[in-house]
């Protein structure tokens, strides 16, 4: 029997639309979905590789109980049945003896996530947290700091610009075939693209201009942007003095911070940092400062973002054609949201968050989120009380949160640890228990909430029975959940009754998205009045001086302090991604592997000249909280104050055998520090030295 | 020649490989052999800007196919209808005369059946009225299937359309 599946990829957490092509059981095709503007039957080398994940044996194919110690990799098989009774059972014992607060669930945010906080919620826990922290806290507060509205609340009108400015923003490494394509159309019409970063990517290669920056010093060149801008009055006025919301306190603040002081800072000559401006100002409002997606590299992070944001507001580029836009949700367009399990009433839960987020001792960054690096300091100090379990669903905080030897202690430290996964992954072969999820192509998923200029909703449907002995991930969380006695949170046997209740009074059956694998609530982009901007802050406008910031004792504009460049022959590490792997999950893929199977350090050519470190070769990468080994790659398109390497590798799980002890993961070496007012961690503040063998 | 032309758009080809992976999908390849696959030259300085180079190398169908003159057991062959070189792996026997016969290393070995795999511009999905693997998920749209002369047209559309002037011109 054939038969075509609208479904949503999942090799990736960006989720574009796929037609998925059955033949007698199996999966025969997978092509991007036509029926999406910008995805037009394109599918992305991850996506492309989703057949070749899931015929691949070295995969969790049923239920894992450990036997030996914990991380020695000896596991005995369970039937479900058991491996639910031991985890609730387990669960039981903990919540008895420590309270609900004692168990937490860690999860990169996906279509049930609804389920998860439900999960907990109704077990009185507040520990919900996401990857998001680790990836861009410090954006999405920046974000709450100007407009009131999350970084996940907006968006960038790529296809209609005129000049886009990358901040080390890798589009064409990173690939979302949406982002891809719009903005590959927009280069075709001729916008210009402005690229800044310590390494040359592909991105850079197809740039109109340029800038190996000084690592770190991004902020410094804003400031000298916004001095230029203000001084030569190129910031759209009337946009500017009808929004913004502490103009005056930014000019005096960015006055000393000239072209000329900002190209000793950087290395861009000041001459290139005025002209940038200037060609910004002439192709207003159709402009973007791309505010980043991973937004998490130095301590002052915030303070970066925060001004790429507020470039945009001086362009007059916010909620413009071309510019950055918010995202309009089923509301806007007088259509009503699929339901989250969420919407049920909870009992009150008054412990604090395990990272305090939200109080007074961590007040900003989004306690819908939390802030996973914080995991490690709570649970090896009991601060501020004991954690004993953790759940991590599809996410890895041994190879996610920085210094992994400090996060293993704090894992050491639970009385249990349990990981929903496809894979093998290192937090997975670090556990008591392994329930496998079935893939992306096994299972029907919780509906996406599509917001954007025109809002849509989609579905993951499944396209095959699953291959092996696997559960949809809310099944198991509502298994568990009955042995604990919260069972009724879980109105729902299988995900197509979950769908079911999910879509009731939304207006759309699961027969509309049949025809295209997606609906929508109308057929026209929404863009707001710009006489009539709804900013979520307490003055209704963009905040450049900002009451959110101020309310919590920080400043608005805090002095730049200058980037020491690193000491005794040590180098900045600096940490990226290439189009061939997702984070830390698709290394072990058979065919990504096959292109790519393991990191190396890149290292400007004068500099390994001067260690006497040769192409290829074998180095060991010291930081003061860990080492290990990489392969060098010389070469001069690296800033000699930095050295690179992707994220991702050096996996420690022996049943992935293609990336079992492959390159070097870059959490062993970076050290656990982070932004305090934003929340992201400072991925990019670790030094290293760099020792030939 | 074929009467195909594989067209790729050099300015909007990002080197991600995604060609690789579906071809290597769509014909259930195992790790080794490549079809087609996507050559990074670079990046150099150019102008002061870095520029990269991906070259993408199918087989090219050749009019006169070496690979074909010396298969000896008439496994490798040429398609008389359009021109696609393909093998047929019932005959192949696995000698390698092809491989030493190309010059642009198009056929690939498959350690798995010890036969060669090769570029056949996906026949089966051709002969369906579909493009090749490789072309129909592209992730940019940057590789083009057709006849040679709509191929050509491409360029000149781009380059008529960088040239032209409205102004102070008679054109």
């Amino acid at each position: 029997m054939d038969k075509e599946v609208f479904s949503l990829c999942f090799m990736c957490s960006v989720r574009c639309p796929i037609t998925v092509k059955v033949k007698d059981g199996h999966v025969d095709w997978i092509e991007g979905n036509a029926h999406v503007p910008g995805i037009d039957g394109s599918l992305c080398p991850r996506g492309s590789a989703g057949i070749s994940m899931l015929y691949d044996d070295q995969r969790v194919q049923s239920p894992l109980i450990r036997v030996g110690e914990r991380g020695s990799g000896n596991w005995r098989k369970a039937s479900w049945e058991e491996a639910i009774d031991y985890v609730g059972s387990r669960l039981k014992d903990i919540i008895d003896k420590n309270g609900a607060p004692s168990v937490a669930l860690c999860e990169r945010t996906q279509l049930a996530t609804h389920v998860s906080k439900t999960f907990l919620k109704a077990l009185g826990s507040p520990n919900h947290f996401t990857h998001d922290a680790l990836c861009k806290g410090s954006v999405n507060t920046a974000c709450r700091s100007l407009f009131g509205y999350t970084d996940a609340e907006v968006g960038i009108h790529y296809g209609e610009t005129k000049h886009i400015v990358l901040y080390g923003r890798n589009i064409f490494e990173s690939i979302a075939l949406k982002e891809v394509n719009t903005l590959m159309k927009a280069l075709e019409n001729g916008a210009k693209l402005t690229y800044i970063d310590p390494r040359v990517t592909v991105t850079a290669s197809k740039a109109h201009r340029y800038w190996m920056i000084r690592p770190g010093t991004d902020l410094a060149l804003n400031y000298a942007l916004m001095h230029v801008i203000l001084k030569e009055r190129l910031y759209d006025a009337e946009f500017v003095s009808k929004w913004v919301h502490g103009l005056n306190e930014l000019r005096d603040f960015v006055e000393p911070y000239t072209p000329e002081w900002a190209e000793t800072e950087t290395g861009i000559p000041a001459g290139e940092i005025i002209q940038l401006a200037r060609e910004m100002s002439r192709d207003k409002p159709s402009v973007i400062f791309h505010y980043g997606y991973r937004g998490a590299n130095h301590r002052d992070e915030i303070y970066m973002r925060r001004s790429i944001l507020m470039l945009n507001a001086l362009m007059g580029s916010v909620e413009a054609k071309g510019g950055i836009f918010f995202k309009k949700g089923p509301g806007a367009a007088g259509g009503k949201g699929a339901r989250k399990l969420t919407e049920q009433e909870f009992p009150k839960i008054e412990a604090v968050r395990f990272d305090k987020a939200g109080t007074k001792d961590f007040p900003l960054p989004d306690p819908n989120h939390g802030v996973a690096q914080i995991f490690p300091h709570a649970v090896l100090n009991e601060d501020p009380y004991p954690i004993k379990a953790l759940i991590a669903y599809r996410m890895d905080p041994l190879m996610s949160i920085a210094d992994t030897t400090r996060t293993k202690k704090a894992l050491d430290k639970l009385d249990l640890v349990v990981t929903i996964d496809i894979n093998y992954s290192d937090i997975a072969w670090y556990s008591d228990v392994i329930l496998p999820e079935s893939t992306y192509l096994e299972r029907t998923d919780c509906i996406q909430q599509m917001n954007g200029l025109k809002p849509q909703m989609f579905l993951r449907k499944k396209a095959v029975e699953p291959r092996h002995d696997t559960l949809d991930g809310a099944v198991i969380l509502k298994r568990i959940g009955e042995k604990l006695g919260i069972g009724r949170y879980f109105p729902y046997e299988t995900m197509e009754d979950l769908v079911a209740w999910q879509i009731q009074g939304t207006g759309f059956t699961m027969a509309d998205f049949e025809k295209k694998g997606f609906v929508a609530y109308g057929s026209e982009q929404i863009f707001w009045d710009r006489d009539n901007l709804p900013f979520k802050t307490p003055s209704k406008k963009i905040e450049f001086k900002s009451s959110l910031l101020e309310n919590a004792g920080y400043a608005s504009f805090p002095k730049y302090e200058a980037v020491q460049a690193p000491t005794d022959g040590r180098f900045r590490l600096v940490v990226g991604r290439s189009a061939l792997h997702t984070h830390i999950s698709t290394q072990n893929v058979p065919y990504l592997n096959e292109l790519e199977s393991e990191n190396k350090l890149w290292i400007n050519t004068k500099r390994a000249g001067e260690l006497g470190i040769k192409n290829n070769a074998l180095v060991e990468v010291v930081s003061s909280c860990g080492k290990g080994r990489i392969k060098a790659f010389v070469t001069d398109f690296i800033h000699p104050e930095a050295v690179f390497m992707l994220h991702g590798f050096g996996h420690e799980a022996g049943r992935a055998k293609r990336s079992f002890n492959r390159g070097l993961s870059d959490a062993l070496i970076q050290e656990n520090v982070y932004d305090p007012i934003g929340g992201s961690p400072a991925y990019h503040d670790t030094f290293v030295s760099v020792n030939p063998l | 020649m074929s009467k195909y032309y594989l067209f790729q758009d050099t300015r909007k080809c990002i080197g991600c490989h995604a060609c690789e992976i579906q071809c290597k999908s769509n014909k259930n390849l195992p790790k080794g052999p490549k079809p087609c696959q996507i050559i990074q030259v670079g990046p150099k300085f150019i102008g002061g800007l870095p520029k990269m180079s991906f070259i993408f190398m199918p087989c090219f169908h050749c009019e006169n196919p070496w690979c074909v003159s010396a298969c000896p057991t008439g496994a490798m062959q040429k398609r008389s209808a359009d021109g696609i070189v393909f093998i047929d792996k019932d005959l192949c026997v696995g000698c390698k005369t092809c491989v030493s016969a190309c010059p642009w290393g198009a056929p690939q070995w498959n350690p798995e059946t010890g036969k060669v795999e090769k570029c056949d511009y996906c026949k089966d999905r051709v002969d369906k009225g579909l493009k090749p693997a490789c072309v129909t998920t592209c992730t940019t749209g940057c590789l083009k299937f057709g006849n040679v002369e709509d191929m050509t047209q491409i360029r000149r559309v781009r380059h008529a359309e960088s040239v032209a002037s409205f102004e102070n011109s008679s054109f």
